[in-house]
């Protein structure tokens, strides 16, 4: 087997294992951003499209590697744009009680 | 001697990319550090971006990579700042979409322009396209959906499960001969078809899926955008690519798991066969014609009901995102809050159309994330709760889910509403929700009714509660 492709796969492994431990802790209030944010990080097929279109001599492969690459980098912006507006709005209760002063709660 | 340089500079800068995007999402699993995490994530891409630019690969061309960047930067930042917060869902299904379809042209670009290379690259190639496709036009069908632009389950003028089974039956067939023969015009014709036979199976396996399992199936399909970026860096042979699309892969899978399990119901089950699938078998309990009794309650007496009480849960549903309520429950809150009232909120994790959509409305309209429970933290306490405040949602306040064998939900796990000492429903009318099933906790004796566009009835309970 070619040793890049072995290689891969181990690389591939580890990181799937990887992404389950991190995202297990990631609590339910959170889950939005987590798609977004991970919606952000597949948008690195980006590079792939920039090593296809910088390498590439045909105009018919130009152009998609183009829209690849612009596919790709909107992916990017576009998902980090959106969970940060989101993640901006999440807050704590304000310390010092706050509005429900008077009121216990159980947690 | 130059030249080690640079491949020591990109090698190098990689894997501070990769670091970056793991410790990006590890900052993701708190809302403190949540921002920090996505700005990372960001920085690993900018710095994977500059780095690629280095590769002695990328010998031309460097205007136009730099033109499409800057194009599709634009393109993906506008509607993200202009979107409003309860369309997220399908912001984030069409930004994915973008996602599967670049990898889909990545893989028929590469493979157009390759003269002789391994089996497993043409492999990861017609992989990478096809899941690439998929991703693609289901996250179209799954944003037209979200926005509305086809209806939630939409009738096929031709027999959807053969044409379905034929185009998932093509791009296999199609796949397996380019992988058989060698790179030629030929193999990459086949190529070119397969991934337009995986266009078209995208948008028909979404298709029949319905809106309440809309949170399964957004995630599935941001994990396929990851597996399919991992396989463009096998293709490739990148492996910031392989980490990063496994990591997305992984968590997506991981999340359509959680969510199908809050629906008791299997992943499989989810993409195959969806509630009352058949017209036949949805007649169970709704739409009989036999009337039931409900109580109805104005206004005014709800709002006593709520302004004496000690313990208020509320519970927010999908209802509450179409009626952009999240503002009106949020002041109707913060006034009972005033009053001395223990306002908390339960979350069901499949409420509403996305993993954690609630939870993002809630933050929109000031609503402090310590405030928000989760199922299982909270659904011990309804016992212990005066009133309920059930604010759009349906199934997942069911009791039949729990009580009713022959019920389409038994064994969904709900909000135990009907354990509180009384609930006020706020519904537009009596149609049953997206299961089909009728709510037996609407006919509970415990329950009333306030009928009326959720913002237009939080508005009134807030007046009232103010003249309490």
């Amino acid at each position: 087997m070619n040793p890049d492709f072995l290689l891969g796969a181990y690389v591939s492994v580890l990181s799937l294992f990887l992404g389950v431990v991190l995202i297990t802790r990631v609590p339910a209030t959170l889950h939005t951003p987590l798609m977004s944010a991970t919606n952000l990080i597949s948008g690195i097929v980006l590079l792939g499209a920039m090593i296809v279109l910088g390498s590439a001599d045909d105009w018919w492969i130009e152009v998609l590697a183009f829209l690849g690459v612009v596919l790709g980098a909107a992916n990017v912006v576009g998902g980090f744009a959106v969970t940060d507006r989101m993640l901006k709005m999440f807050r704590k209760r304000e310390p010092g009680g706050g509005p429900v002063a008077g009121a216990e709660r159980q947690k | 001697m130059i030249d080690n340089w640079r491949d020591a500079f990109i090698d190098l800068g990689y894997l501070i990319s990769v670091v970056m995007l793991i410790v990006s999402l590890n900052r993701l699993s708190s809302p403190a550090t949540a921002r920090v995490g996505n700005y990372l994530a960001m920085g690993g891409i900018v710095l994977g971006t500059i780095v690629t630019l280095f590769l002695e690969r990328i010998d031309s061309n460097y205007l136009w990579i730099l033109l499409a960047i800057v194009i599709g930067g634009a393109i993906g930042y506008v509607p993200a700042m202009r979107v409003q917060m309860t369309a997220m869902p399908q912001m984030v299904a069409a930004f994915n979409g973008f996602g599967g379809l670049a990898a889909a042209f990545i893989a028929v670009a590469e493979f157009l322009g390759i003269v002789d290379v391994g089996r497993g690259v043409v492999l990861a190639i017609v992989l990478g396209g096809i899941i690439g496709a998929i991703s693609a036009t289901g996250s179209a069908v799954a944003y037209a959906k979200l926005q509305g632009l086809i209806p939630s389950r939409s009738e096929l003028p031709f027999n959807r499960q053969l044409v379905t089974a034929v185009s998932i039956g093509g791009m296999v067939l199609l796949g397996l001969i380019v992988l058989l023969l060698d790179v030629n015009t030929a193999s990459k014709t086949l190529l070119v078809l397969t991934v337009l036979f995986a266009l078209v199976a995208g948008v028909l396996l979404v298709l029949p899926i319905g809106g309440a399992d809309m949170p399964v199936v957004i995630a599935l399909l941001n994990s396929l955008t990851g597996v399919s970026a991992a396989l463009t860096g096998f293709a490739l042979n990148i492996q910031v690519l392989v980490v990063a699309g496994a990591l997305v892969g992984a968590s997506g899978v991981f999340l359509s798991m959680i969510m199908a399990r809050a629906m008791n119901r299997s992943i499989a089950s989810v993409i195959f066969g969806s509630f009352g699938a058949s017209p036949t078998s949805s007649t169970t309990g709704a739409g009989t014609g036999e009337e039931r009794p409900t109580r109805e309650v104005s206004p005014e007496d709800a709002a006593v009901s709520l302004a004496y009480a000690q313990r208020v849960i509320v519970v927010p549903g999908y209802g509450l995102a179409v009626a952009q309520a999240q503002h009106a429950v949020q002041e109707l809150a913060s006034e009972l809050q005033k009053r001395g009232v223990d306002v908390r909120y339960a979350i069901h994790p499949v409420a509403g159309r996305m993993p954690g959509h609630m939870n993002v409305l809630l933050a929109e309209a000031n609503v402090p994330y310590d405030d928000l429970y989760e199922m299982d933290r909270i659904n011990d306490d309804f016992a212990k709760t005066d009133v309920v405040l059930v604010i759009g949602a349906n199934d997942v306040t069911n009791p039949a889910a729990r009580d009713d064998p022959s019920s389409p939900i038994y064994g969904m796990p709900i909000l135990k509403v009907d354990e509180a000492t009384s609930a006020i429903v706020l519904k537009r009318g009596m149609s049953s929700g997206f299961a089909g099933v009728e709510n037996e906790l609407f006919h509970n004796p415990k329950t009333s009714m306030l009928f009326g566009d959720a913002k237009a009835s939080l508005g009134k309970l807030i007046t009232e509660v103010k003249a309490v």
